[in-house]
């Protein structure tokens, strides 16, 4: 009986074989991140979604919400709901909307207790009702984390869980950690686990600071009592 | 439903001891542990005390149960619009319009057994082609379903004149001259048998035969829901109230669906016995009628509660009843989970962490940064500025920092990147600010958003960081 020849590459060229050598094609689901940098450099090219991505952050205020403000304002304006646990501050409804999120797919979400944080996450990735869910989750144990990753499984929604570096040392179920430093100005990526072989070198993206846009004032001054002489160069916006 | 008149008391917790409804001194009915040990219908309550001395004996309560019958007509009536009811005990449902909706006899029967079974009822169910035959047949016990009014007459005849509710002396009156069941009662000589027992026994049967008209009133659901479960012994573990309150929730959910409503907003009243009841309102995103979500948010609210007293009653209330049409089953057949209900997921959060917890956030047209993004409820939709650079985060109040050299100072010095901003605004409403602000690096690289305050005693201030 005369076999078909099959080339090898086309052999192995099914997504429940796993080379070593190349990133995994898991099939899954993935949302892209907006970076071409780091797309490349995440399985399938973009954000997991139904799974769980840690990031690791040095400390706040380094860029870790601009890293997902493109890919958030693409779900929010397609009409999903992005759900906020336990975030550490107020999130700004102007700054937010500038970096192009529909407010009105926001949600809040605030708790009392590390416990509750878990609770709510676990809920809404099981709900599978949500576009996107970020939680701030508090020294969560493994098999907490365990939850989440079964709860989020099979669903639509990317969960991004913002932790501490130390977490870096322990194990985690999540799929796919980053850990997020500073780079000359820039935002350095280091892929900690991935889907497929290992990232030796961390993804550079360009620096994102706050543009320096043009110095506008907003001063409402009191038409009469007007505040003590001082040297103001201001334009006046509304009088 | 032979069992009502006991179940109205044992189907919202089980008590340890033996349980017997007493009516006149006599036990009416009682439960399986009090039949173990003797117990029997018609006994005296001294003889039934004697045979089992921890038996706990409840005066029959008829208002009650005609209440409950109430409450599983209006449950019924989902199946079908016409509903009668026969007091005390039976319900009466026209089905033979609703097989094919709901799939056919077989399949309607065990939707109805399952959920009488859910609101705590055992039942027996029997069908034929006149209601007072299928309620005869269902009073023998029989569970049977008669098609075609043929076949009526002899499974009628095997009943025995039990069914017929008729006098304890007439029954005696039939046995002795050896008459037990309905064929040997129309065997007799019709005239003889109107006159010694009156014209109603014959008239009944021919009813039952189809042979005179019986029309029936039928059944109204009222227009509120109210629905009340009596505890037998005090509950004190919010699991225990979940199996009750589910018991009513079922009873709410097939309510709804008769009416073709939801609702968004029930209560659920705890009864105590000396302390006012606790009243633990629900409410919803948007009108509802799933019993496993009304259950589930019910059970978060209750795993949050710490009862302040025994609980003795539990209560279902619902008043506004708003239309929810049934939904269609989508077509379209995604991988995957399928998407959840949004509002659920709100509810759900809701109930355990408070309403407030779950918020949205709203952009304003206000220079004032703390007042530009404000929480608002979730989904609202505002104006917005042009503003110049605003950081994702914002503090919930200001941080004072330390001034160094003239340069201020956060874990280290603070470089100023971008600013001044000048914002000055608020001089109507008292709360007014006059300040720079700046987008500032801090030693690590985050950037910041700090102002100097022009007010006061002046000074740097962080109120925002970069994210």
């Amino acid at each position: 009986m005369a076999s078909m020849p099959i080339s090898f590459a086309a052999l192995l060229d099914r997504p429940d074989i796993w080379r070593g050598d190349s990133l995994s094609r898991t099939g899954a689901p993935t949302l892209p991140c907006g970076f071409p940098g780091l797309d490349a450099g995440l399985p399938g090219g973009g954000w997991p979604a139904g799974a769980l991505t840690e990031i690791l952050l040095a400390h706040e205020g380094i860029g870790e919400l601009r890293l997902l403000g493109p890919a958030l304002a693409g779900l929010s304006r397609r009409g999903l709901r992005l759900v906020w646990i336990a975030p550490p501050h107020l999130p700004y409804a102007p700054a937010l909307a500038a970096a192009g999120i529909e407010l009105a797919n926001l949600v809040i979400v605030r708790t009392a207790s590390p416990k509750e944080t878990l609770w709510a996450t676990e809920q809404a990735l099981a709900s599978n009702a949500c576009g996107a869910v970020l939680a701030w989750p508090q020294g969560a144990k493994y098999a907490e984390l365990r939850r989440l990753q079964i709860a989020a499984e099979g669903g639509r929604a990317p969960a991004f869980l913002f932790r501490v570096p130390e977490a870096a040392s322990e194990s985690s179920p999540a799929p796919l950690r980053i850990a997020l430093a500073t780079s000359d100005g820039g935002l350095a990526v280091r892929v900690l686990k991935r889907r497929g072989a290992p990232l030796a070198q961390p993804i550079l993206l360009p620096s994102m600071p706050p543009a320096a846009r043009g110095k506008t004032h907003h001063v409402d001054r009191h038409p009469v009592a007007s505040v003590a002489a001082r040297d103001f160069s201001a334009r006046l916006v509304h009088a | 439903m032979p069992r009502l008149p006991l179940e109205i008391f044992l189907r919202g917790s089980s008590t340890p001891e033996p349980f017997a409804l007493e009516e006149r001194h006599r036990v009416f009915a009682c439960d399986r542990k009090a039949f173990a040990r003797g117990v029997r219908a018609g006994m005296a309550v001294a003889a039934a005390l004697a045979l089992a001395p921890a038996l706990r004996i409840a005066p029959r309560d008829p208002a009650t149960e005609t209440e409950a019958l109430l409450g599983v007509a209006g449950w019924a009536a989902q199946f079908t619009p016409g509903v009668a009811l026969e007091f005390p005990d039976g319900v009466l449902l026209e089905v033979s319009s609703s097989l094919k909706l709901f799939g056919g006899l077989e399949s309607l029967l065990e939707r109805l057994r399952r959920g009488l079974a859910e609101m705590g009822w055992s039942s027996v169910l029997a069908g034929a082609p006149t209601p007072r035959a299928a309620f005869w047949l269902a009073r023998a016990g029989k569970q049977e379903f008669i098609g075609e009014s043929a076949e009526l007459e002899p499974a009628l005849a095997a009943l025995p004149l039990e069914v017929l509710r008729c006098s304890d002396e007439t029954l005696a009156a039939f046995e002795a001259i050896g008459v037990r069941t309905l064929g040997e009662l129309r065997a007799l000589p019709r005239e003889g048998v109107a006159r010694r027992f009156g014209q109603r026994l014959l008239d009944d049967s021919d009813r039952a035969l189809g042979r005179l008209p019986d029309p029936r009133n039928f059944f109204v659901p009222p227009a509120r829901f109210g629905a009340a479960i009596e505890l037998p012994a005090e509950v004190t573990q919010a699991e225990a109230l979940l199996f009750a309150a589910r018991r009513l929730i079922v009873q709410l959910a097939g309510y709804l669906a008769a009416r073709s409503g939801g609702v968004q907003r029930f209560v659920l009243r705890l009864g105590h016995r000396d302390k006012a009841p606790t009243e633990i309102a629900i409410g919803l995103v948007v009108p509802s009628r799933d019993a496993e979500h009304f259950t589930l948010l019910v059970r978060e609210r209750l795993s949050n509660l710490e009862l302040a007293a025994p609980v003795r009653e539990l209560a279902l209330k619902a008043d506004d009843v708003v239309p929810l049409p049934g939904s269609n089953l989508g077509l379209a057949l995604e991988q995957g989970k399928p998407p959840g209900q949004w509002e659920h997921l709100v509810e759900r959060l809701r109930a355990r962490l408070g309403t407030e917890a779950v918020c949205g956030i709203a952009s304003r047209a206000e220079h004032r940064p703390e007042r530009a993004g404000v929480i608002a409820d979730a989904g609202q939709k505002r104006l917005q500025l042009d503003f110049g650079e605003r950081p994702f985060w914002l503090l919930e109040s200001p941080r004072p920092l330390a001034e160094i050299g003239a340069v201020p100072h956060h874990d280290g010095p603070l470089e100023l990147l971008v600013g001044p901003e000048r914002i000055e605004s608020g001089w109507w409403d008292g709360d007014d600010v006059a300040r720079d602000y700046f987008v500032a690096r801090m030693q690590n690289e985050a950037l910041v958003w700090i102002y100097r305050e022009w007010r006061g005693e002046g000074g740097w201030y962080l109120h925002g960081v970069f994210a």
